[in-house]
């Protein structure tokens, strides 16, 4: 399994996800550093992804829009903060308007990527991203970000199994 | 688009506040029974039954619980929805990556079956 854990803070508006490949720290950086790659995964297959602009350097900017089943085409930008290839990647995920500037009415979260080799040529990749406010997290959802959303199970013992810890859940 | 929420407008801000705080998960917990009042509850903790009616009142302010009135009692109830509205939103959000993660994992497969590229 790809995915090895998930733990969701929602009192820290926080979710760290870790996985592992089967590959070095160098191929997983690559998912992120190389503007093709990346836009064969950001979006879901319904909303595919175009890089339009990739400066992978603080201070730098990715700008991309996604197209939708039925032609819209939202578009977002990363502001790159911090970059350690091939090991550290942090940047500000917002939503952007037509031309690509910035819209501030739309919901930005940081995405905090750390790349470690774990031996036997496989490689942990842990994917921290933390909402503003809990507003911002609703209406990042809201926005239709991901298609065919599976619908949560929504399970009150989960919820009320964490009583504070982080919880590792693991499917 | 597709994430709807039917339940009437949610302060997530006050939601998550609200659970912020073990004393007021534990009351959550506590009052899906729906069967104590504020005094009653009160007697689990070792603190004043005026702090537990604070973290009650916080809680009813965030939409995570109410009190009903049965015979002359005042009860304190979970409010189920409230809280899976708070839950479901960061499970949709692992969705998001799951899937991203999904397609990394498969270029990754297809790269080395591509050893030129």
């Amino acid at each position: 399994m790809t995915v090895t854990a998930v733990r969701k803070d929602p009192e820290g508006l926080t979710m760290t996800l870790d996985a592992e490949f089967d590959a070095s720290p160098e191929r997983v950086w690559q998912l992120w550093a190389d503007p093709r790659q990346l836009e064969r995964w950001w979006g879901p297959p319904t909303y595919p992804a175009t890089v339009t602009a990739h400066d992978l350097r603080p201070g730098g900017r990715v700008e991309y829009h996604m197209t939708g089943p039925e032609g819209d085409q939202p578009h977002g930008y990363w502001e790159v903060l911090e970059v350690d290839a091939p090991r550290r990647l942090v940047f500000r995920d917002g939503f952007a308007d037509a031309d690509g500037r910035p819209n501030s009415d739309m919901p930005i979260n940081d995405v905090r990527v750390a790349i470690s080799d774990i031996g036997a040529g496989r490689t942990r990749m842990s994917i921290e991203s933390i909402f503003p406010d809990a507003a911002a997290m609703e209406q990042l959802l809201a926005m239709g970000m991901e298609q065919g959303l599976t619908e949560a199970a929504g399970q009150i013992d989960a919820i009320l199994a964490e009583d504070g810890v982080p919880t590792t859940t693991a499917r | 688009m597709v994430v709807s929420v039917q339940i009437a407008p949610p302060d997530f801000d006050r939601m998550f506040g609200a659970l912020a705080d073990a004393t007021r998960r534990d009351l959550v917990r506590r009052a899906i029974e729906g069967e104590e009042g504020v005094a009653e509850l009160a007697s689990h903790y070792p603190m004043s039954f005026a702090a537990v009616q604070k973290h009650v009142a916080i809680l009813a302010r965030a939409g995570l619980v109410t009190k009903k009135r049965i015979g002359r009692r005042k009860v304190v109830r979970t409010n189920l929805e409230g809280l899976r509205v708070a839950r479901r939103l960061l499970d949709e959000y692992e969705e998001l990556w799951r899937g991203r993660i999904g397609r990394m994992a498969a270029l990754v497969a297809e790269n080395r079956k591509e050893p030129n590229r």
